[in-house]
């Protein structure tokens, strides 16, 4: 089978481009920079229309990744990445007669802030989403799942904080801060979160593009199914990679709060950088955010194979491994 | 059918479906034309019809939810009275004769012509019932919540309406303001939420709309002369000769219509079903949104009435038929007295008091029985019993019975507010209090007559209402006859289940089914005349006699199990030269730790006991060897049952190590004559399987067997559900059998963890947990929704335990303190618990029932667990 993979740049679409190549597809990746994989490869921005049509002619699927993933930065750098990108790979499929498109999406296009228990795919909202990146990963959702049609089916899998080794995203981050002394638990560190383990992220995304076609037009959500204290979550992270584990007692409403101060800050002095706190970061570490995946394993035939403790000894592997390269923190 | 006045009901209204709602044109019997508005849920060729009668200020939007779940091929079928609702206004006031003629004639526009049930509620059941009592042929069955078809003699009406009913003050908060309207859905207990009481209070929007509202208030007949006094009459009466099956559905916290309403309705309707909804208040349909199930299943299981006998009203809330008379009349609880008329020796003895001799304990039985029936104790009346354990108490509880009365016996472990509510649940007649009960019987109001166990001062006597006392009714008793024996098929006990979630249940039992239980008592641990008894456990404490062994009453709070010292245990021994113990593990904590200040004496006294029973919990193995030094001869025993079935099992402490481990705890094998099975797990957690005795099937545990509880008292639908199939008690508690036919209970079924991967119950994955070095208990739950749970342990550490100290009922409300436990101990409880466990947590303590101090009420640490996982509550203010 050919397929494309957009945003093999990061973990997650490398990881996805590895799986497919692992069982034989004729696999070809969209991303600006070279990504090393041994594979075709078209280097080029998603909302680039050329770039985007020479990706997609011929492809048999399309897991579409790219996105800008962040907590900061202007709505339209969001807006461009995430709501023009999907349009242009949706557009290109469509023109191009794709038959399958996977568009990877987020949990947090249905989150409005409240504890999420057990929940499943709710459908996606950006007037509730918090967030740039949310609420244009809500419209993209959206958009997506519109052009879901006899000939081109769409199916939408939203993989929830994603982590492994190499990840700068999530662990990359966290690492970076607890290193510095200013990792805070916000809250009681007690609310419950999914995660995901790469790999079973990846393993996801490939039974999507098989599931894809007969499943359609729906959202999915996937996690490793085993939700744990955000607190233990850090903590482990934290452990795996040898660094100090998070500081106690950071109040949410006083997080939130600094989060309001600092982002406004932040878009006054025009800094690119990432701020050390955000309302949407306070809000993602103080609240229960986890699901029943139950529909995903049903139509996807998917289970997740490694589990969280598993993950863990892995990430400890890769530090341990890359101890003095300093390569989780970059 | 539309007519040009029509009203529209608006959109979108909570729970309703603007399907339901139609309007139709029907001629009253002068020719005058109205325009209804009714909901109808439209089925052709139904097998019966609902038809339901709203009240005042209301609409038919009360019965939405018996639209939604009307029982299979069942027409329902919900008038706006008119004037009232979405109906037609009109130009005056519409008398009750009016009103239940108008109902005819709608009827008979609808076209209903096969079998009706009426269901009725506030002044709509009155109606209701006019409209039965003219329909008698097409009359399937009556069901009515809380409502008046009478006023009690001297009654001046509902206080509430009576207010509404003064000049002046009706037009104003009736028809003038929407107070009236707006009130009656404030009375709702939970609170309705807004859009709720919005519906309600939508069609009396003005004070034109609202004018039915008063003109129904001016139509209730308080006074002897008003036009609608007849026409109610007739119908209160006429009801008494209703032969069709009855089910009264009651929210006790109602201001409007209090419990004389509902004792004045099973006195006109003595066949009928109740089930009493605590907590609930007048607005019963909102209050107890599970009445619709319990409608549509009262409805689906209703006789047919072509067939012979089936026009006999069932049994009173379902309880099972009485056994046939061929049985022979069972052994009467006080068999033993008059076996032992002349024996000398001590029956009760109490610490610290008096002795009482089989024989002045059979002669006093005799004369309170008589003097209770001289003094207006009839067979069937309930007597409560508010006095300490004494032997008064046993006295009073003997003559009870052999009047022929039933004792309810409401502990104080239930607190004031549980007891109150179960007292006045029970309806009792008369109540046989100490000086402390006389005051809180007084407090209770309870509306029976009050006896006073020992002598009192005239004043105090005045001051607390009692009426006579024990001394006086059995100086009455000395040159009365006895009372004939009651029938062993009547009741003679309603107990109380411990209540540790939700409002605790009354139990019935007849004399057969206590006799059954003595009997298999006394032939489980092999007590004969030669045993003493110490009972540190009500209502234990009450049965030496019918067990026809002596017995003693120790010097203790019996609802501060903790409260029992070694040394008075000793003394209790020594007072009867005990043979048998029986007492909690919370008690026999509290025994061990006290045992170094026992002399020889009573450690003497406390090596000739032989036998050891433990109550509400099995003795855990590290107390069991403790207690070997305090009562060195004693066999340990643990029976299992509950209120509803004791015993049904019993294991030694021999057989528990046995047994080995196991997912659960062993309980050991049924006792002769028990019949244990499993109603196995559904996919969703919900035991509903087929009965089944297969090792290893887990599920719900049920029980059959003759001292099995006769029914719940005034709880129809909670009967209705615990009896199934018929002839079985389903416990609550979930387990299976093993191999070798034991026993082993998993949980409560409440408690099940409803996983995505099926079922999971607690006990065996707290008892894994409970083996992680410094735990000392854990309560094993699930978070989320049903189907899709994950599992929380909550951990107590060594040392962390708060809950010695303070009373136990504050000691219960005091909020659990918990926290995410340190990951060495997550990693550990995780490799102990043998399923995925989300999270592990500390607690200071874990929330336990106060009559045992021993089952821990998971729902709580469930309820707190939940919140505290789920993070912050705190919607951030400020939205983007």
């Amino acid at each position: 089978m050919r397929v494309l993979v957009t945003g093999a740049s990061g973990m997650l679409g490398r990881a996805t481009a590895e799986a497919l190549l692992a069982r034989g597809d004729d696999v070809t990746v969209l991303q600006r920079r070279p990504s090393g994989l041994p594979c075709a490869e078209v280097l080029g921005d998603v909302a680039d229309p050329a770039a985007v049509a020479r990706a997609v002619r011929g492809q048999d699927a399309v897991v579409h990744l790219a996105a800008k993933v962040d907590v900061t930065g202007p709505r339209a750098e969001y807006e461009r990445a995430n709501v023009h990108g999907t349009r242009t790979v949706v557009g290109a499929c469509r023109a191009e007669g794709v038959g399958r498109l996977v568009h990877v999406s987020s949990p947090s296009v249905a989150h409005a802030g409240a504890a999420l228990t057990g929940v499943g795919a709710e459908p996606a909202d950006p007037g509730t989403a918090r967030g740039h990146y949310s609420r244009t990963k809500a419209v993209a959702e959206l958009d997506a799942l519109a052009a879901d049609s006899a000939s081109l089916a769409v199916l939408v899998v939203r993989p929830h904080l994603v982590w492994g080794p190499g990840d700068t995203q999530l662990v990359g981050r966290i690492v970076e801060r607890a290193r510095a002394g200013r990792l805070p638990l916000i809250g009681s560190g007690a609310a419950l979160i999914d995660t995901t383990y790469v790999d079973n992220a990846a393993a996801a995304l490939v039974a999507a593009v098989d599931a894809c076609g007969p499943v359609h037009g729906e959202p999915f959500v996937v996690s490793n199914g085993e939700p744990r204290p955000v607190g233990e979550v850090l903590a482990r992270l934290c452990l795996a990679a040898r660094v100090p584990g998070p500081r106690r007692g950071v109040p949410f409403a006083a997080a939130w709060l600094a989060g309001a101060v600092v982002e406004g800050a932040w878009a006054a002095s025009g800094r690119r950088s990432t701020p050390p706190v955000t309302r949407f970061l306070a809000e993602q570490l103080a609240t229960a955010h986890w699901f029943d995946q139950g529909r995903t394993r049903e139509a996807f035939g998917w289970a997740p194979h490694v589990a969280l403790d598993e993950g863990f000894a892995r990430l400890a592997a890769w530090y341990a491994a890359a101890n003095g390269t300093d390569a989780g923190a970059r | 059918m539309t007519a040009g006045n029509a009203t529209p009901v608006p959109p979108a209204l909570p729970g309703l479906d603007p399907a339901w709602s139609r309007h139709l044109t029907v001629a009253d019997r002068t020719g005058t034309e109205h325009d209804w508005h009714v909901l109808d849920n439209g089925v052709e060729n139904p097998v019966g019809t609902l038809l339901c009668v709203h009240g005042n200020p209301t609409w038919s939007y009360l019965w939405r939810r018996l639209l939604a779940g009307a029982p299979a091929g069942w027409r329902v079928i919900a008038p706006d009275q008119l004037g009232m609702g979405w109906s037609q206004r009109l130009p005056g006031l519409r008398s009750l004769e009016q009103r239940v003629a108008d109902l005819g004639d709608l009827t008979a526009a609808l076209g209903v012509t096969g079998p009706v049930v009426t269901v009725g509620h506030d002044w709509g059941g009155v109606i209701s019932l006019g409209w039965a009592l003219e329909h008698r042929a097409q009359l399937r069955g009556v069901v009515l919540a809380n409502t008046a078809v009478a006023m009690p003699p001297g009654d001046l009406g509902p206080a509430l309406i009576r207010l509404a009913h003064a000049p002046g003050v009706r037009s104003a908060v009736t028809v003038g303001t929407p107070v009236f309207v707006r009130a009656t859905t404030a009375l709702s207990r939970p609170p309705l939420p807004r859009d709720v009481r919005d519906a309600f209070a939508a069609p009396y929007g003005s004070a034109a709309r609202r004018r039915a509202v008063g003109d129904f208030v001016a139509d209730i007949p308080f006074s002897t002369g008003h036009p609608s006094r007849p026409a109610q009459e007739a119908i209160a009466e006429g009801i008494r000769s209703l032969q069709v099956p009855a089910l009264l559905l009651w929210g006790p916290r109602d201001p409007v219509f209090g419990e004389r309403y509902l004792t004045d309705l099973r006195g006109r309707l003595p066949h009928a079903a109740l089930h009493r909804y605590e907590g609930a208040s007048h607005l019963l349909p909102e209050d107890a949104p599970q009445y619709a199930t319990a409608v549509a299943q009262w409805v689906a299981e209703l006789p047919d009435p072509s067939l012979p006998g089936s026009a006999l009203p069932g049994p009173a809330d379902g309880g099972r038929r009485p056994t046939p008379a061929a049985d022979e009349d069972p052994r009467p609880p006080w068999a033993a007295l008059t076996e032992r008329a002349d024996d000398a020796s001590p029956a009760v003895v109490e610490v610290g008091g008096s002795t009482v001799s089989w024989a002045e304990l059979n002669r006093r039985v005799e004369r309170l029985a008589a003097g209770l029936a001289a003094t207006g104790v009839r067979p069937g009346h309930r007597v409560g019993l508010l006095v300490e354990p004494s032997a008064d108490l046993t006295a009073a509880v003997y003559a009870v019975w052999r009047a022929g009365a039933v004792v309810v016996v409401a502990d104080k472990g239930l607190g004031f507010r549980g007891m109150r509510r179960a007292l006045r649940g029970a309806a009792v007649d008369h109540v046989v209090c100490g000086t402390a009960g006389l005051a809180a019987a007084r407090l209770m109001g309870l509306p029976a007559t009050r006896i006073a166990a020992s002598s009192v001062r005239p004043a105090a006597r005045r001051v607390l209402g009692a009426v006579r006392t024990l001394p006086e009714i059995e100086d009455a008793g000395r040159d009365a006859p006895v009372p004939a024996v009651p029938s062993g098929d009547a009741d003679c006990a309603v107990l109380f289940t411990s209540g540790a979630t939700g409002p605790a249940k009354g139990v019935v039992y007849t004399r057969r089914q206590a006799s059954a239980q003595l009997a298999l008592v006394r032939a489980t641990y092999r007590l004969t005349g030669e045993d003493r008894l110490v009972a540190a456990f009500a209502p234990f404490a009450l049965l030496g006699p019918a067990l026809g062994i002596g017995s003693a009453v120790p010097d203790i709070d019996v609802t501060a199990p903790g409260s029992l010292t070694a040394s008075a245990l000793a003394e209790a021994v020594s007072a009867v030269d005990a043979t048998v113990v029986f007492a909690s593990p919370a008690a026999l904590r509290r025994v061990v730790a006290t045992a170094p200040e026992l002399t020889a004496g009573q450690r003497s006294a406390l090596g000739r006991v032989r036998l050891l029973m433990s109550a509400g919990a099995p003795v855990p193995v590290g107390l069991l060897a403790a207690l070997r030094d305090v009562l060195p001869s004693a066999e340990a025993h643990t029976p299992y049952g509950m209120t509803e079935a004791l015993p049904v099992t019993d294991v030694s402490a021999a057989e528990i190590a046995e047994a080995g481990d196991g997912n659960g705890v062993c309980v050991g094998r049924p006792l002769p004559g028990v019949e244990v099975a499993i109603s196995p797990f559904g996919p969703d957690g919900a035991a509903d399987g087929a009965l089944t005795g297969t090792p290893g099937t887990a599920g719900e545990i049920c029980v059959r067997a003759a001292h099995v509880k006769d029914r719940y008292d005034a709880l129809w639908a909670t009967e209705r559900a615990a009896a199934r199939p018929a002839g079985w008690h389903r416990t609550g508690d979930v387990g299976h059998l093993d191999a070798e036919g034991r026993l082993w209970v998993e949980g409560r079924l409440p408690h099940v963890i409803s996983t995505a991967e099926g079922p999971l119950t607690p006990v065996g994955i707290e008892q894994r947990a409970e083996r992680v070095p410094g735990v000392t208990a854990a309560a094993a739950v699930g978070v989320g929704p049903r189907g899709g749970q994950v599992v929380v342990v909550v951990v107590v550490l060594d040392g962390s335990e708060s809950g010695a100290s303070g009373r136990p009922r504050a000691r219960q409300a005091r909020r659990l303190r918990m926290a995410v436990a340190a990951p060495d101990l997550a990693d550990a409880v995780r490799a102990a618990a043998g399923v995925d466990v989300a999270a592990v947590l500390v607690a200071d303590r874990l929330p336990v029932d106060i009559r045992h101090q021993s089952k821990v009420d998971r729902r709580r640490v469930a309820e707190q667990a939940g919140r505290l996982l789920a993070g912050t509550r705190r919607r951030a203010a400020g939205d983007r």
